[in-house]
């Protein structure tokens, strides 16, 4: 197979709002810093563009039609993928192993903070026949998954209390993160009950940002960067969208269990607690982290939680996750969301991570979930080995 | 094989069926909002229309004068450099008649026709200008290459819109 590598990654500014760009200006942002990471390319030798977006977000139809200019891409191949932006890696990582092209760009934006309706949003993502009328706001599911989780594996609210100090903690030590704090157990437990068991703490910010990354074939990388990131491994997964009979899918993440399945199968990895050294996961809402670790096989159903209040999970621990800050603390893109997180481990794994950097990492894991109400998950293995 | 084959096992639908509530229908209607951030260019575009004239932005590399302006080249994708203003009037690129409204309406008889137009904006560079639409015209007298001007708002009536221009109409330089 064609091996295919991450050798630029560019990153806009991030904030709760960004009233001062368009999502032109804040994405040619992104696309300039990832292009000068690459050594400073000419977007007008890049083969192809591919763009993550979802047209109820940004309130425009065939909103790919809308890519090509911030990017660099004017009369050159360009798609989009409406899903999360490791689908659209995914995508221009076929892109390279057709042998056709060498150079690939994925990207994807958030401009969350115009969007009025949000709710309204979700809920037209839910079906308009058996879901819909019951007019319930639509975050009613994320308390639903989380009331199952904790039900089936004993997990306690403190638990996920506990993700989000830790995340919030780490995002202070990252200069992107918008929602970095200082926070504890009791003071996630004590904000207002919303879909219980799910509180507000427990629920990530959205955030605006853009996040351009560039992919190389074999020959390419090693002429262009100086330290390319491989992937490893890569796989994604849907469950049914039926809220009625998802069967084990309120519980458990079995999208991801599929989608880390491929990808692992696909990197030679059989024991990824001991082969992966560190990784970013979804944790859109604080018990998801947990629940995609367990279903990712960093460790057994149950475990997760135990696990991280002792520590295994921090920078100090066996496994460190999310030291970005997760999507708690840097705030939710969106479908840039996995972006975001694999532009981390990138960082991570050229020793480019600043204050968070951890020491001597191999091999790191992204992990992207597409957000209520849908059952779709994207694993990235990503190394700085040959 | 018959039209029977596509009712088998079920029951035909009828008008009334529908009107009586007879079978199960759901209605939706979609409420989405949103505040688009114009960004630098576009802001600044959308104010100067609402002064009466048309801004663009330069491209020291290409050289073109860019209309509607942008902060970025598309083509050398650098940093745009100076804002210019450019005239009120321009060329015709191309156009259409349109005999059908926005809502699939077919116009009524003795109704002018819509006349949308790509107009290239003198000052700007060839092929670069406003998407708009024409008035004070004969559609008969319609030409590619025809010479138009921006006929604008009354300034208290203007918002910041690109309908703070009503249409180009027919201009002869004098
Ligand atoms: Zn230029």
């Amino acid at each position: 197979m064609n091996r295919v590598a991450i050798v630029g990654v560019g990153c806009s500014r991030l904030g709760s709002t960004s009233r001062d760009v368009s999502y032109r200006e804040m994405i040619f942002e992104a696309a300039v810093k990832c292009y000068e990471d690459a050594g400073g390319i000419h977007p007008q030798d890049i083969d192809a563009f591919v763009a993550s977006s979802e047209d109820f977000m940004e309130g425009i139809s065939i909103a790919d039609e809308y890519v090509p200019d911030q990017l660099g891409a004017v009369l050159k191949p360009v798609q989009s993928i409406t899903g999360d932006s490791l689908q659209g890696l995914a995508s221009a990582m076929m892109h390279i192993q057709t042998g056709q092209m060498d150079l690939v760009v994925a990207s994807s934006f958030s401009k969350a903070s115009n969007v009025q309706h949000y709710e309204n949003v979700v809920s037209y993502a839910c079906d308009p026949v058996t879901v819909r009328p019951l007019g319930e706001n639509p975050y009613f599911i994320a308390g639903l998954e989380m009331q199952r989780y904790l039900y089936e594996t004993g997990t306690s609210e403190a638990h996920c209390a506990q993700v989000v100090a830790e995340n919030k903690y780490n995002a202070l030590f990252n200069p992107l993160a918008v929602y970095g704090a200082k926070t504890d157990i009791e003071q996630v437990l004590a904000s207002p009950q919303l879909f219980s068991p799910l509180k507000y703490q427990d629920i990530a910010h959205h955030a605006d940002g853009a996040v351009v990354v560039l992919l190389a074939s074999e020959r390419k990388a090693r002429e262009l960067a100086k330290k390319p990131v491989w992937i490893k491994g890569i796989g994604w997964a849907t469950d049914t969208p039926n809220l009625d009979s998802r069967q084990d899918g309120w519980g458990d993440a079995v999208y991801a269990r599929l989608a880390a399945r491929q990808a692992y199968k696909m990197a030679g990895i059989t024991s990824p607690r001991h082969e992966i050294c560190f990784a970013e996961i979804d944790d859109t809402f604080s018990y998801k982290q947990l629940q995609h670790l367990e279903a990712l096989n960093i460790c057994a159903r149950g475990e997760a939680g135990k696990l991280l209040c002792q520590g295994e999970f921090s920078r100090q621990g066996g496994f460190p996750v999310n030291m970005s800050g997760g999507s708690l603390g840097v705030g939710y893109l969106h479908e840039a969301n996995g972006l975001y997180k694999l532009a981390e481990v990138v960082w991570q794994l050229r020793g480019e991570a600043g204050r968070r950097q951890l020491d001597g990492v191999k091999t790191g894991l992204a992990f992207a979930w597409r957000g209520i109400p849908t059952a779709t998950g994207v694993a990235v293995i990503l190394s700085n080995l040959e | 094989m018959s039209n029977r084959q596509y009712i088998q096992g079920g029951i035909g639908l009828s008008e009334d069926d529908i009107q009586q509530g007879k079978v199960f229908f759901a209605e939706d209607s979609l409420n989405c909002r949103y505040a688009w951030d114009m960004g630098v260019a576009i802001e600044r575009y959308l104010r100067e229309l609402k002064n009466g004239r048309i801004i663009a932005k330069s491209c020291n590399e290409c050289r073109r004068i860019m209309v509607p302006p942008r902060m970025f080249c598309e083509l050398c994708f650098r940093p745009s450099d100076d804002w210019v203003f450019v005239q009120d009037t321009g060329v015709v690129n191309t156009f259409s008649i349109c005999y059908v409204n926005w809502d699939a309406s077919r116009i009524k008889p003795g109704e002018t026709p819509h006349l949308p137009a790509v107009i290239e904006i003198d000052g700007a560079s060839k092929g670069m200008g406003i998407m708009h639409r024409l008035g004070e015209v004969d559609p008969k007298d319609i030409k590619i290459g025809m010479r138009v001007k921006a006929v604008w708002k009354p300034a208290e009536e203007r918002t910041g819109a690109i309908t703070d221009i009503k249409y180009f109409k027919p201009y002869q330089e004098v």
